[in-house]
C-alpha cells in the first residue's frame, strides 16, 4: 500500500513534506520493478536540485535508473545507511528505505496523491 | 521466462549454493538425420563432432566464411547418423535457413522441433541429489558433456548433464506439453533442499561469472572465434568447414584483439555497452558487464588490443561520462571448486 501522507511523481518517487523539509525516496513500485538495491549513488550534501530532474542514480542488479527530484531545493541529507544496506531500498521503501532529504524551496507541483498514484500504476 | 522470480541475488546464490530451476524452453532444437548428417555438420561448425560417442554433448559454433560466429550451439549425438543442435531462441530462423542452405551434399533431414520441445536446467550442487529421486537415468554413471534417454517423473526425458551456469547441473529435454507438470514437480520435489526458480537475470550473472559467452553480446557475426577465446572448438585438423581458411590466416598472424575479463576498482558498475578506455583512448566497450552476485565485486568483460590484455592492465570505463578505473583479470571470474 502507498502511504496516504505522501505524494507521488510519474518518476516513481515519493515526498514526506514536514515544513519546508522534503524526504524523498522509490516507491514499492518502482523498487519491485528495479529489483535488488545493490548501490545508491547520491548527490552532494549542499547541491541545488530542481524538480523533474535527476538527483543520484540507483543502480540494481539487472540495470540502473536514475532518481529524479520530485521537488526543487537543496540536499540537506544523504541516507547513509543504504552505502552499506542498500537492500533497505527494497525491504523498507517508505521507511528505511529513504534516499535524501531536501531544503524545499518551492512547493512541489504536478505531484499525485496516494490514490491516483495507485491507480497510476494499476493503468 | 521472467527475468526474476524471488530476485536475482538470491536466486544466483540457490544455484551457487543449492539448486535453480530455469525453463528454458525458448530455445531452439533442430534434429539433423540421414546418412550425411555428420557431413553437414562438420561442414557449418568448428569443433569436431567425428570424436563424438552416442550420448556424448560438444559445444560448438556455427561459423561464417570469415570465421566469425552465427551462433553458438550444442550438439547432441545420439547414434551415428543422428544429432541434434541446440541454439540460442533469437537464432532459430537464421541459423535453420544458414544450415539448409548448406545442406547441398547428400540430403540430411534438417527438422525444427522446437515448439515441441520443452526445455528445463536444474542446476547447481544439488540438482543431482534431486533429480536422482525423479529419475531411473542413473546420475553417477552420466559424466559432464554426456547425456542419456530415460524417463523423469515418468515423462520421456533426455536428461543431458550440461548447464549455463559454472555449476553441475542438468538439461532436461521433453515433449513441450509436459512443461507444466515437471516445473511443477521438480519444484516441489527440491523445495525442502533450498531448490527455486530462477530467470533471466539470475542466468546472465551465473554465466558472466563463469565466463560463458552470450551470442549478441560477446559473440557475434563481427568477432572471430580466435578473438573470443573459442580457439579450443576450432578444429583446424578435422577437414573443410566454412570459416576454416580465415581462422587459420587468423591464427597464422595472430590475432589484433581478445575477450578479456576486467573487475571495477570502485563501486561502479560497468554495463553492456559503456566504453572502454585504456590511456585516455577509447579501445572498445563492455560486452556484458554486472555486479558479480557471488565475488561481490563488479565484473564484465570486453575485447581489448592484445597488447592491452594482459592481466594486471589497468583500464577506465565510461559509466555515464565518469570514467572508472578497472583492471584485467583472468578469467573465469568463478569456478566452481569440485571442477
Amino acid at each position: 500500500m502507498n502511504p496516504q501522507d505522501l505524494q507521488y511523481s510519474k518518476e516513481h518517487e515519493w515526498l514526506r513534506v514536514a515544513g519546508d523539509i522534503g524526504t524523498v525516496g522509490i516507491t514499492d513500485h518502482a523498487q519491485s520493478e528495479l529489483g535488488d538495491v545493490i548501490f545508491v549513488d547520491f548527490p552532494q550534501v549542499g547541491a541545488k536540485v530542481e524538480a523533474g530532474k535527476t538527483l543520484g542514480t540507483i543502480e540494481s542488479v539487472k540495470a540502473v535508473s536514475e532518481i529524479f527530484s520530485p521537488v526543487s531545493g537543496e540536499i540537506l541529507e544523504v541516507n547513509k545507511d543504504l552505502l552499506t544496506a542498500p537492500e533497505a531500498v527494497n525491504s523498507d521503501p517508505y521507511g528505511k528505505g529513504w534516499l535524501v532529504r531536501i531544503r524545499i524551496e518551492k512547493p512541489p507541483a504536478d505531484l499525485m496523491s496516494a490514490d491516483q498514484y495507485t491507480q497510476y500504476t494499476a493503468g | 521466462m521472467p527475468v526474476e522470480y524471488s530476485g536475482i541475488a538470491k536466486e544466483h546464490t540457490a544455484v551457487r549454493t543449492a539448486a535453480g530451476l530455469f525453463d528454458v524452453s525458448h530455445m531452439g532444437e533442430f534434429e539433423v538425420t540421414g546418412p550425411t548428417a555428420l557431413h553437414l555438420i562438420q561442414f557449418i561448425t568448428s569443433n569436431d563432432a567425428s570424436h563424438l560417442a552416442d550420448g556424448q554433448v560438444q559445444y560448438s559454433v556455427l561459423t561464417t566464411p570469415q570465421g566469425t560466429a552465427i551462433d553458438d550451439l550444442l550438439v547432441y549425438r545420439h547414434a551415428p547418423d543422428r544429432f541434434t543442435l541446440v541454439v540460442n531462441a533469437a537464432n532459430i530462423e537464421s541459423d535453420l535457413e544458414w544450415i539448409r542452405s548448406h545442406n547441398t551434399v547428400g540430403s540430411a533431414r534438417v527438422e525444427d522441433v522446437s515448439d515441441q520441445t520443452g526445455l528445463l536446467a536444474l542446476q547447481g550442487p544439488r540438482a543431482a541429489g534431486i533429480l536422482q529421486g525423479l529419475t531411473d537415468v542413473v546420475l553417477s554413471d552420466l559424466p559432464s558433456y554426456h547425456f542419456r534417454l530415460g524417463h523423469v517423473l515418468g515423462v520421456e526425458t533426455l536428461v543431458s548433464r550440461t548447464g549455463y551456469t559454472g555449476e553441475d547441473g542438468f538439461e532436461l529435454y521433453f515433449p513441450a506439453s509436459e512443461s507444466e507438470k515437471l516445473w511443477t514437480e521438480i519444484l516441489k520435489a527440491g523445495e525442502a533442499t533450498g531448490l527455486l526458480p530462477a530467470g533471466l537475470g539470475a542466468r546472465n550473472t551465473l554465466r558472466l561469472e563463469a565466463k560463458l559467452l552470450l551470442y549478441g553480446n560477446d559473440l557475434d557475426r563481427t568477432t572471430s572465434l580466435l578473438e573470443a577465446g573459442l580457439g579450443w572448438i576450432v578444429k583446424f585438423d578435422k577437414g573443410e568447414f566454412i570459416g576454416r581458411d580465415a581462422l587459420a590466416r587468423q591464427k597464422a598472424g595472430g590475432v589484433k584483439r581478445k575477450l578479456s575479463g576486467f573487475v571495477m576498482l570502485g563501486r561502479d558498475i560497468a554495463r553492456d555497452h559503456y566504453p572502454v578506455y585504456v590511456n585516455g583512448a577509447e579501445v572498445s566497450h563492455v560486452t556484458s558487464g554486472s555486479p558479480s552476485i557471488t565475488l561481490k565485486q563488479n565484473i564484465g568483460l570486453t575485447y581489448l588490443p592484445v597488447e592491452h590484455a594482459a592481466p594486471g592492465t589497468k583500464l577506465e570505463v565510461s559509466v555515464r561520462g565518469r570514467a572508472c578505473e578497472a583492471e584485467v583479470v583472468r578469467t573465469p571470474f568463478y569456478k566452481r571448486k569440485d571442477s
